[in-house]
């Protein structure tokens, strides 16, 4: 708890020291804020700050193009046409790119008409209201379910993993599993340690359990009764143990005696029975003599300059710890200790990285928004919750909705105890009882304003006195009778005009 | 038609004893049905105060026929209290939480201010059962030893599932040892209930004002009406009852014994039995799965259906029967292609036109027209019914049709059939997502064909082939539902699909084999040729020739030709399909609506993939879109037709040579993999990292026969030509791919098994045909032979395991996904993008600020993207660059 906080203390004070920086170089404080959160370090700002942007070579386009300005006046004259635009950042910060790219067909009006029909095109992709964007989020996510493989392993990115794959990990998903059948940490590591190979290799079998056998033998002595260990002495180098340490950690074993001579250890049971040897030597093989004891293998994998860990097991808060690992990029499968470790929206985010790999791996192309929606739609309340009876459809407020997903009986006889009411508000319940649903086209309540032309025959409209509902519309102009038999001729029906 | 009355809400409660008596027509005394002639006996099952079944009888309380009148319940008066299954559990719990003596809430006052605040807070989230917080109150409230009301001492009260209570003698007890217990009777239950104060209850998260706890120890039965338990009658004339009628019998058969029993001043043994067999009824009346008892059976063995067990699971009446209705003006047959309609289209069988009918309205204006369709009858485009202004429906049939016509008058409404133009629904099972059902326009197809027809080019969306498939066909009734159906189901509406933002209709197998064979290389057609490939295209004229060849005959080429059916300002460039397979394939280059190089295959015109579509949709609109996938998928027959296209075995056919290389090859890697072998018995073999010796042998045997298979499909692939019709499908994305071609003239490859070589089976083996423990290439499922040259029988075997297991996986696959999926859409159906931008759910509470993060529609982005800024900016570009 202590290491915890003195962490968040350290890097709330680069980050100030950082946004300082930032806000000294002109950028306003909440882009710097933004950037930051892209982790970029004090140290990449400050350089970046200082280099002067290339001549002829593309500029180092990235959230610090506009810094540029007083260099070339054609990057002021984007910059003061974008930057204000009703765009999300992402989207002015591609226009201003490529306009920078085609300078030579840049001219002020040409600008200002691509900028604009670049604006219209962002708002005609809006999502109308009344969208059930949840069926659309839920049929995307659900239809290639089909598609997927089933195998439950499969070898992805790093060979000597076992990793869970298609759907049986969408599902996992979902169903926000405590632990994930395959859990696995992918650890970056800080400056220091990411590119050499041999400190990356100590960092891993620092991180990696350590057991006896992994640093010598273990046989039983049912003459003396005791349990010898012999150290190897490489094994033991290469893991930077030392025999007196692994002596203490056996020592730890209960009712026990133990004893060095140099690479041996003995240990003696207090009671001289076979059987408690065989358990003394239970105990010592399952003992951790050091790392973390749920992460059973560490991997190292050079990505690109870098060095990665990537372990089988998962303890992130434990690890976390560990000097040498970055903390802003390390991350485990796990959403329930992310969530636990990191907060909510760590999670979220986890969940849309997951499920947003897993359906890629498989080359299935399904847009974030719906994964969003989903992670949103599990996360919401500030705790992970289930796609499924015992999460999100289990608390929603219908109790019909409830009876015709699952558990219909206990639902019902529930719900009469309480005294529930169903607002009938949802789908499933509207479904049920018969009527339009409140959705889409359900939705919506005002359909026309009517006016009534001067001069026409059909009585003006009667005042909005809180009556619900027009009048059934006039006669029509001619001069046949109405339809007797019509009461509800549709709303929208021509009047008079 | 919407009625403008809505049911607002629906409270749910448990019924009082009084409320059971207000609401009954009868009480029900006697357990037989009916008398000697068949008529139902007054005061028994099937009063005819319950509603009616039969047709020609009347309801007596309502007066209704049958299909009119609803039903009404009856009661009956149980000689002795019973508790509800349903709620033993709670009355379980209220008991322990209570004074045996005040009935008074055992809790303290901060306790239960606790227990409100948990009951208030779980009333919006839903977050704990009523069961749950029920167990907490009661383990509180159970810890104390005397009642803090009245300072009573409590016993233990033991609940026996499913439906006994014990109690310690508390009275016996000396310096609380426990003594033993005795049984409380619902009477006694009920007792205590009845005490409990209102208050008290809200604690425990009940609502006394809709559900009293004593209330669920029932003193009055309601029994159901008839109509929820017709019977039926057997073709033998004999009636057969419903299982609920048959429980409801033995239910006042016992009570009559116990009332009887009682009378006489039976023995307490001889009352306690009959007590516990009317608990026993009463239980499986209303829940026959009950752990802990028998289910009730029927005379043949089968166990009842009761309440419970008609509202549970799939085919149960809230899944089976509310959330998934049957529906009139609908038909379902057989599909089949056809490549003249437009992708907006579907075939109607004319017998089905003429079932399926839409309802008129007779106004002045469409008199004369309606009055045609009424002449015309059943006949075709004819009208089914009429119905006049006293609301009586009349068929029409040939004879009256006549008469009817004349009659026909303003204000008459009239089904009249299906005909061409008219707006449809159109389905296919499982309806994964949105595209499942979109509506079409139809095309009545005259004669006696019996398929529903469409453009396969719809085939991707509807996930549908031809091998038997059927699909539904809905006839929207109302101007809105037309309205609706037009404007957002339509075929064009739908080319975008809101999973990705990219194409999902386009075309498939034929359009492209097709596109290809017209596109590729310099193929020139004559005059007639050119016609022939545009006649059934919009394109009103044959443009001027390409140019003239050797003998001075003009030609037209198959770019010029696609080119025609191009928006004129078209300008796009891409990768073709074939630049996968040969990289010296030209890239696609559409200038002005002109394709000036490159090929037309499935990266151009493909569901999922073709740009030149997605382009067409984006830019040009829905409507055009159509209108190039039309043409697109008219055109792409002709060259079929004209230069044939077929693939034979002999198409598969490799140089001998190439199969001696093959041969080779494959010797080659079996040597390898002996040696790897050899090695590894001699402890040669260097274990990889993580990985056992045994594991590490396999991975490279794998890896060395892949190899294998791969180095013999190469082979094959240089040896079989460019224009091999089998070639032309892969390369150009039409069907198959390279793989199962070279599967065919080469080399099958490795068998397996979740991932791994075939090692099971007999002894150490896998078949009696090899030695045991040989873990060669053969003995372990590796496959040498080609599809061509085909099998021997291990191969055989082998290949039949390998097949297996694809087959399960689908299996299991689907099962899974579906149950994903219907769990997805329960969890998200309510979310709904409000005019704020915000996404929420019923309740109002906010699931997303901003949809999306952007509120961008994926189904009217480019590929997620809003706006896809370089193809904007190259358009201005381009325009520039034109001046």
């Amino acid at each position: 708890m202590a290491d915890k906080k003195k962490i968040k203390k350290k890097d709330f004070k680069a980050t100030k020291e950082a946004k300082a920086t930032l806000e000294s170089a002109g950028i306003d404080p909440a882009t710097a804020s933004l950037l930051l959160r892209a982790n970029w370090t004090a140290e990449a700002l400050r350089e970046t700050l200082a280099r002067p942007p290339a001549p002829g070579a593309p500029p180092a386009w990235g959230p610090l193009d506009h810094l540029a300005t007083e260099e070339r006046p054609f990057y002021k004259e984007v910059w003061r046409r974008t930057h204000d635009l009703p765009l999300p950042p992402k989207l002015r910060q591609e226009l201003r790119d490529q306009m920078l790219r085609h300078e030579e067909h840049m001219t002020p009006p040409i600008m200002d008409r691509f900028l604009q029909h670049a604006v219209e095109r962002y708002r005609a992709s809006q999502v109308e209201p009344c969208e059930a964007v949840g069926i659309l989020a839920a049929q995307s996510i659900g239809e290639p379910g089909t598609q997927m493989t089933m195998r439950t392993f499969h070898y992805a990115g790093v060979a000597e993993l076992n990793v869970t794959l298609g759907l049986p990990r969408i599902i996992e998903i979902v169903d926000a599993r405590r632990i994930p059948s395959t859990p696995i940490m992918t650890i970056h590591l800080t400056p220091e340690y990411r590119y050499d190979r041999e400190k990356a290799r100590d960092l891993a079998l620092d991180i990696e359990a350590t057991y006896v056998t992994d640093v010598g033998d273990v046989s039983t002595l049912p003459d003396e009764a005791a349990l010898l260990v012999e150290l190897d002495p490489r094994l033991m180098a290469r893991r930077h143990l030392e025999a007196p340490q692994v002596a203490k950690r056996l020592g730890q074993i209960p009712e026990t005696r133990v004893e060095v001579k140099g690479n041996q250890i003995k240990v003696h049971p207090k009671s001289k029975s076979y059987r408690a040897l065989l358990k003394i030597r239970d105990r010592a093989l399952r003992m951790t003599l050091k790392g973390t004891s749920s992460i059973e293998r560490v991997v190292i994998r050079r990505e690109g300059e870098e060095y990665v860990l990537y372990t089988e097991g998962s303890d992130l808060p434990k690890v976390l710890k560990i000097r040498g690992v970055d903390t802003t990029r390390t991350r485990t499968n796990n959403i329930y200790e992310t969530a636990e470790v990191l907060g909510i929206e760590a999670a979220r985010n986890l969940i849309i990285h997951e499920a947003t790999e897993t359906l890629n791996e498989q080359g299935l192309d399904v847009d974030v928004r719906h994964i969003m929606l989903v992670a949103d739609m599990m996360t919401s309340d500030g705790e992970v919750k289930q796609i499924g009876r015992h999460g999100v459809a289990g608390e929603k407020a219908s109790v019909l909705s409830r009876a015709a997903f699952e558990v219909t009986v206990n639902q019902l006889l529930d719900a009469a105890i309480r005294g529930d009411v169903d607002e009938l508000k949802g789908v499933t319940e509207n479904v049920i009882v018969g009527q339009p649903i409140r959705l889409g086209t359900g939705d919506v309540e005002l359909v026309a304003k009517r006016y009534d032309r001067p001069g026409s025959t059909v009585p003006p409209h009667p005042p909005p006195d809180g009556s619900d509902r027009p009048a059934a519309p006039p006669p029509k102009g001619g001069d046949t009778p109405p339809p007797p038999k019509a009461p509800d001729v549709p709303a929208a029906a021509p009047g008079g005009s | 038609m919407t009625s403008p009355k809505r049911i607002s809400s629906i409270r749910f409660g448990l019924l009082s004893p009084k409320e059971v008596r207000k609401m009954s027509v009868t009480r029900i005394i006697t357990a037989d049905t009916y008398d000697e002639d068949g008529f139902p006996i007054e005061m028994g099952l099937m009063d005819q105060r319950l509603g009616v079944v039969d047709p020609g009888l009347r309801c007596k309380t309502c007066g209704g026929r049958p299909g009119e009148c609803p039903g009404h319940f009856g009661h009956v008066d149980l000689v002795a209290p019973v508790i509800h299954v349903g709620y033993a559990r709670m009355v379980a719990r209220v008991l322990q939480s209570t004074c045996r003596k005040c009935s008074r809430l055992m809790l303290d006052p901060e306790e239960r201010a606790k227990f409100k605040e948990v009951v208030k807070a779980n009333s919006t989230t839903q977050a704990l059962t009523i069961d749950e917080i029920l167990r907490d109150v009661a383990k509180d409230a159970m810890k104390k030893k005397q009642c803090p009301s009245c300072g009573e001492e409590q016993g233990e009260v033991r609940f026996e599932k499913p439906t006994a209570y014990f109690e310690d003698h508390v009275e016996y007890r000396k310096e609380g040892e426990k003594v033993g217990e005795h049984k409380l009777t619902p009477m006694d239950i009920r007792d205590r209930l009845e005490r409990v104060p209102d208050e008290d209850l809200e604690v425990f998260g009940l609502n006394p004002r809709t559900a009293r706890p004593e209330w669920a120890v029932l003193k009055v039965l309601p029994v159901p009406p008839v109509t929820t338990r017709p019977s039926i009658t057997l073709e033998s004339g004999q009636r057969s009852e419903d299982d609920l009628t048959h429980k409801l019998v033995d239910i006042i058969r016992i009570n009559q014994r116990f009332q009887e029993n009682k009378e006489a001043g039976a023995p307490q043994l001889i009352i306690e039995d009959l007590w516990e067999l009317l608990q026993y009824h009463v239980t499986t009346f209303m829940d026959n799965e009950v752990s802990g008892i028998p289910p009730a059976r029927h005379r043949s063995g089968r166990p009842l259906k009761t309440l419970s067990q008609r509202l549970k699971g799939k085919e149960g009446r809230f899944r089976g029967s509310l959330s998934g209705k049957r529906v009139n003006f609908s038909a379902r047959t057989v599909i089949s292609p056809d490549p003249g309609l437009s992708i907006s289209e579907v075939g109607v069988p004319e017998e089905i036109a003429r079932e399926l009918t839409i309802p008129v309205n007779v106004t002045p204006r469409n008199l004369e027209e309606v009055r045609a369709t009424v002449r015309r009858a059943t006949k075709s485009e004819g009208a089914n019914y009429v119905k006049r202004l006293d609301s009586r429906r009349v068929k029409i049939t040939e004879k009256n049709a006549e008469e009817l016509a004349t009659q026909l008058e303003v204000g008459w409404k009239v089904d009249r059939q299906l005909r061409d133009g008219d707006t449809v629904l159109f389905n296919r099972q499982p309806s994964l997502h949105r595209m499942s059902i979109m509506s079409h326009t139809v095309r009545i197809i005259p004669g006696h064909h019996k398929t529903f027809r469409f453009n396969p080019a719809v085939c991707p969306p509807y996930n549908a082939d031809f091998d038997g498939d059927e699909m539904n066909l809905h006839v929207p009734q109302t101007e809105e539902a037309r309205a609706e159906a037009k404007i957002l189901m339509s075929v064009q509406e739908n080319i975008l699909s809101p999973r990705f933002g990219g194409p999902i209709i386009g075309g498939i197998h034929d359009h492209i084999s097709g596109l290809f064979l017209l596109t590729h290389g310099d193929r020139r057609l004559t005059s007639e040729g050119a016609v022939d490939i545009l006649r059934k295209t919009n394109v009103p004229h044959l443009p001027p020739p390409e140019g003239k060849d050797e003998d001075g005959q003009p030609y037209w080429t198959g770019k010029q030709l696609f080119s025609l059916i191009l928006p004129p300002t078209l300008s796009i460039r891409f990768k073709p399909e074939i630049a996968g397979y040969d990289e010296t394939a030209q890239e696609v280059i559409v200038r002005n609506g002109v394709l000036e190089q490159g090929t037309i295959d499935e990266a151009a015109v493909g569901a999922f993939k073709g740009k030149i579509l997605d382009k067409i949709v984006k830019e040009f609109g829905r409507e055009e879109a159509r209108r190039f996938l039309d043409n697109a998928t008219q055109m792409s027959i002709r060259p079929i037709m004209r230069m044939g296209f077929s693939f034979g075995i002999s198409d598969e056919d490799i140089p001998r040579d190439a199969r001696a290389q093959i041969d080779e090859v494959i010797a080659l890697a079996k040597s390898k993999v002996e040696k790897l072998i050899a090695a590894s018995d001699a402890g040669e073999l260097e274990p990889m990292p993580g990985r056992t010796l045994e594991e590490t042998l396999e991975m490279k045997i794998m890896q060395e026969l892949g190899r294998a298979r791969d180095r013999a499909g190469n082979i094959a692939e240089k040896n079989l030509h460019p224009t091999n019709p089998g070639v032309i499908m892969a390369v150009s994305g039409a069907r198959g791919s390279m793989l199962n071609l070279t599967q065919m003239a080469a080399c099958v490859g490795q068998q397996s098994v979740r991932g791994e070589r075939i090692s099971r089976g007999y002894y150490k083996r896998t078949l009696p045909h090899f030695k045991q423990g040989d873990k060669g290439a053969e003995s372990r499922g590796f496959i040498r032979a080609s599809y061509k040259s085909g099998l021997n029988a291990t191969e055989y075997f082998f290949h039949a395991i390998g097949g297996r297991e694809g087959l399960v996986d689908t299996a299991v696959r689907t099962s899974q996904s579906g149950y994903l999926q219907r769990r997805l859409i329960n969890a998200l159906q309510d979310l709904e993008a409000k005019y704020d931008g915000t996404v929420r759910e019923t309740r109002g509470i906010v699931v997303q600020f901003h949809y999306g993060e952007d509120g961008v529609d994926p189904a009217k982005s480019d590929y997620g993207k809003s706006v896809n800024v370089p193809r904007l900016l190259q358009n201005y570009v381009d325009i520039l660059l034109e001046e």
